[in-house]
Parts: structure tokens; C-alpha cells; sequence
């Protein structure tokens, strides 16, 4: 069996650390900066970063429609944080463009500054498979309002964390910034 | 510690700490005196401003006290911006750190740039719940700052100089070092960390990894793209820019075209893209007509 390659967006953030936790699901990565980057990908992972910075930079690469494209097409998503932000219909505060793919609404620092950032395990109600999952959480946005296709997968403190919605995961959290491999598991199941 | 009854981690711990750092690699943080500096980088696509009183080639030349910026300019600079906003403190005032820290900065960077309030030692970092970067020149600096809970490596530099020389020098060593440490046998690191003055942990850990157990950044004279280009190149993982954005002729492009360059370093084509319609960048400063005691590197140890 071929070895499956998931393309990082590589325009700014913890690409690296997205990069080892693939290793650790037996996954290649390849950096993401334009649409030829996309071709033959298994999946594409939005890591974790500044959702302005990297919003002016889907701008400068003309790559906003390129990505689109590729989730509408079915193919697996993952945005962490940032990413999650990206993937959302709209954001609430401090607005950047998204991709508007995820039917939820972002709020973007929804936890306060770096001082209020923290770790946590998930709530005893999240998803089979991802009971105990510690989340690291970096100046988290929260994921609000989510629509009727959304499921929430875990929540942490009662807020939701984790959400699919077809073949798209959006986590507030940093899977990537742990050693737990069971979300990037999940990217490729 | 940073762990409470529940399980639940907080952003005292190391772990919490690195986990921002991580967040802002790849790319480009702006020193910024006003709010609408720090309007101006965020639009440019900085990922985080460093408020301060003055940038640094202003404190060189006005000279006088450099101090914490004004409490009304970081709030003002929090208020403007939703990227991270970061502050400088003195080299061992403990006390302008915990004002940064009251004030939910999110880095404080206990720098050379301002005039040091200790010259014997640096803030103990570890029980903050902000996190801090310091400036280091060398491996043995760059590990007694990470043993003292620095949780982001920049280089010194030169700051304000607009010379790369310095910061070239600095990641060249500091690189240069941690590849020297790999390859030494088990017995060997102790002698090691008394050569470089370094906690034995950090020099174990970087003989085992090959990297510091923080994010390793560029600083201190970078003012064109192909300077940012040239630091990622020798193994920064981000950029930070001081004067070289807001003394040049036109900031917004500038700073761009640094997060452009900073992106694609990789890219020569890129880069070159980034050089266009810039206007004059700061006026630069030839090392060798700084006398030893007008370098800002020279503070702290």
C-alpha cells in the first residue's frame, strides 16, 4: 500500500509540528503554496497560525477558489485553530476572509489573551474513540452556532472543540502540539 | 506545575508557553510605537507586534533611559490589533514584566534594547503565566535564557544598526553549535555545558533533538527582504523586524514585502518580487564605527 501524502498550507504557522504528527499516522507531508501543490493529495491540513496573516497570503496566491475546489470535491480537511477559523461560514469579531466551507460561526480569541491559554481533556460525552483526548489551546477561537449538518465531536467545559461536517474536521485545539495521534488518525480513517 | 486538580494545564506551564511560539513560525513580527503602526502590520500580514517606547535606532540616537512603553500605548495597541501584541521589558526589572503580564500581553520579550534594570541577572521566567523571548548570541545564551523559562530563542542582532552582520553571526553560531553537540559521545556533554556555561538538561536535550527546545527566531538588523530571506535561510524559523520597517520610506510595502520574502524564502523569484517599488530603507550602520560599549548585544549575558 502507498504511502498517503497530506498537504500542510504552508503560508505561515506550526507546519513543522503538523508535519511530525503525520509521521506518527504513517503519512507524508508536502508543503502547501499553490494550486500544482494540490494535485494527488489525500487530505489538506490548515494548521495553526495567524488566521490574518495567513488570509492575506491565500490572497496574494490567488489560492482561496484553488482550495475550495478541493474540499468541495470531497476530499478530507482539517483545520486546527487557525484553520478552523478559515474553514468557517463567517467570523464574529475581528473579521478575515474565510473559506466559508464549515457552517459554524468563528470567535476568534474567544478565550482571552495567551495568559488564558490552556490544556484540558475533552468531556466525558465526546465521540467513541476519543475519550481522554488532552486539548492544548493557544489563544483558541470557539466555534458557534453550528448548522444542522454539523456534528460536534467533543467539547471541552461544555464548549464545543471538535466538529465534522462531511469530510471536513474543524478543531479549536492543537492535536499537533501532543503526541495523541488519534485525530490525524481520523483525517485519513 | 500549571496543573490543577482537574486536569486542566495552565499557560504557566512550558508546554502552553512554546505552544504560541510555535504558532507565530513562518512569520514576521513588527516593533511598533503607536496603534496605527500596528494597524499598519497587521494589514501588511505581520503574525504578532512587539509594542515599545521607541524603536531602536531612535533609542540609539536620542539616548536616555529606554523603558517599558507607556501603559495607554499597549492597551491602545491591544485594542486596535487581533494578532498577538508582545512588549519589551528591561533585562531583569521583574516588576515591568508582571505590569506586561496584568496587562494579558501575550510575549514579553525581556530585551537587550532597553537599558538593563539588573546587570547581574535576568528575569526567573518560570512562574509567569506570560510567556517570554530573550536574545541570545550563542548556544551556552540561548540555553541559561531557556533554563531561566524563556519559552522563544531570537538572536541579538544589532539592533537599530540596519546590518544584518550581527544577526548572521548570531544564528551562524547559534546553529552552528547545536550541530557541534550531536555528534559529541554521552560522556562528553558535561564538559560541554561548563564550556558553554549551560544548564546540563538543555545541552542534553539539544544533543538528542539537534534543536533548541524552543523556537530559534531571527532579530537585530534586518531591514530588506532579502535579509528576512537570508535569516530563514540559515535556520530562523521566523523574523523579527524592529526599525527596518517604520524608518524606511514607505512601511506598508515594506513590511509586505518582508512577510512576502520571510513566506517564500525558498523562492528566489519570489524574493526578487518582494525587492520591487520599495522606496529607501532605513540608513544603516557599519559595525566598525560602534564602539563596544554603544552595542545593545553587549547587555545581558
Amino acid at each position: 500500500m502507498s504511502v498517503p501524502v497530506v498537504g500542510i498550507l504552508a503560508v505561515q504557522g506550526d507546519v513543522e509540528a503538523h508535519a511530525a504528527a503525520l509521521g506518527r499516522v504513517g503519512a507524508d507531508a508536502r508543503p502547501v503554496l499553490r494550486e500544482k501543490d494540490l494535485d494527488g493529495l489525500a487530505a489538506l491540513i490548515l494548521p495553526g497560525g495567524e488566521s490574518t496573516t495567513i488570509a492575506k497570503g491565500l490572497d496574494r496566491l490567488g489560492l482561496w477558489e484553488p482550495l475550495r475546489a478541493f474540499a468541495r470535491a470531497g476530499q478530507p480537511v482539517l483545520g486546527t485553530c487557525a484553520g478552523a477559523i478559515l474553514l468557517a461560514r463567517e467570523v464574529e469579531n475581528h473579521p478575515v476572509p474565510t473559506l466559508g466551507l464549515l457552517d459554524c460561526r468563528a470567535a476568534r480569541n474567544a478565550y482571552g489573551t495567551q495568559v488564558d491559554s490552556f490544556a484540558a481533556p475533552v468531556d466525558p460525552d465526546a465521540a467513541e474513540g476519543l475519550e481522554g483526548l488532552r486539548c492544548v489551546f493557544i489563544r483558541a477561537p470557539e466555534l458557534r452556532d453550528p448548522g444542522p449538518g454539523v456534528s460536534i465531536l467533543a467539547r471541552v467545559e461544555k464548549r464545543p472543540v471538535l466538529v465534522r461536517q462531511g469530510s471536513l474536521l474543524a478543531a479549536t485545539f492543537h492535536p499537533e502540539l501532543t503526541q495523541d495521534p488519534r485525530i490525524h488518525a481520523l483525517l485519513l480513517a | 506545575m500549571g496543573e490543577n486538580g482537574n486536569g486542566k494545564t495552565t499557560a504557566r506551564s512550558f508546554e502552553i508557553k512554546v505552544g504560541l511560539a510555535e504558532m507565530l513560525k513562518g512569520g514576521v513580527i513588527m516593533d511598533v510605537t503607536t496603534p496605527e503602526q500596528a494597524k499598519i502590520a497587521e494589514d501588511a500580514g505581520a503574525a504578532a507586534v512587539m509594542a515599545l517606547e521607541r524603536v531602536p535606532a531612535d533609542i540609539r540616537k536620542e539616548g536616555g533611559v529606554a523603558r517599558m512603553a507607556a501603559v495607554e500605548v499597549i492597551e491602545g495597541i491591544q485594542r486596535t490589533v487581533s494578532i498577538p501584541v508582545m512588549a519589551k521589558c528591561r533585562i531583569g526589572h521583574l516588576a515591568e514584566a508582571k505590569v506586561l503580564e496584568s496587562l494579558g500581553v501575550d510575549f514579553i520579550d525581556e530585551s537587550e534594547v532597553l537599558t538593563p534594570a539588573d546587570d547581574q541577572n535576568h528575569v526567573s521566567k518560570h512562574s509567569f503565566y506570560a510567556p517570554f523571548v530573550c536574545g541570545a548570541r550563542n548556544l551556552g545564551e540561548a540555553l541559561r535564557r531557556i533554563g531561566e523559562g524563556a519559552a522563544m530563542i531570537r538572536t541579538k542582532g544589532e539592533a537599530g544598526s540596519g546590518n544584518i552582520v550581527e544577526a548572521v553571526r548570531h544564528l551562524r553560531s547559534v546553529c552552528g553549535e547545536i550541530r557541534a553537540l550531536t555528534t559529541l559521545t554521552e560522556e562528553e556533554l558535561m564538559a560541554k555545558a561548563k564550556e558553554l556555561q549551560a544548564p546540563y538538561d538543555g545541552v542534553r536535550y539539544v544533543h538528542e533533538h539537534g534543536r533548541l527546545p524552543v523556537p530559534n527566531f531571527a532579530a537585530g538588523g534586518v531591514a530588506t527582504p532579502p535579509d528576512a530571506a537570508l535569516c530563514m535561510s540559515l535556520g530562523a524559523e521566523a523574523v523579527f523586524v524592529g526599525s527596518g520597517i517604520f524608518k524606511s520610506d514607505d512601511p506598508a510595502s515594506r513590511a509586505r514585502a518582508v512577510v512576502r520574502a520571510t513566506t517564500h524564502w525558498r523562492e528566489p523569484e519570489e524574493v526578487l518580487g518582494a525587492c520591487r517599488g520599495l522606496g529607501k530603507a532605513m540608513e544603516g550602520i557599519e559595525m566598525e564605527t560602534l564602539a563596544e560599549s554603544e552595542r545593545l548585544a553587549n547587555r545581558g549575558w
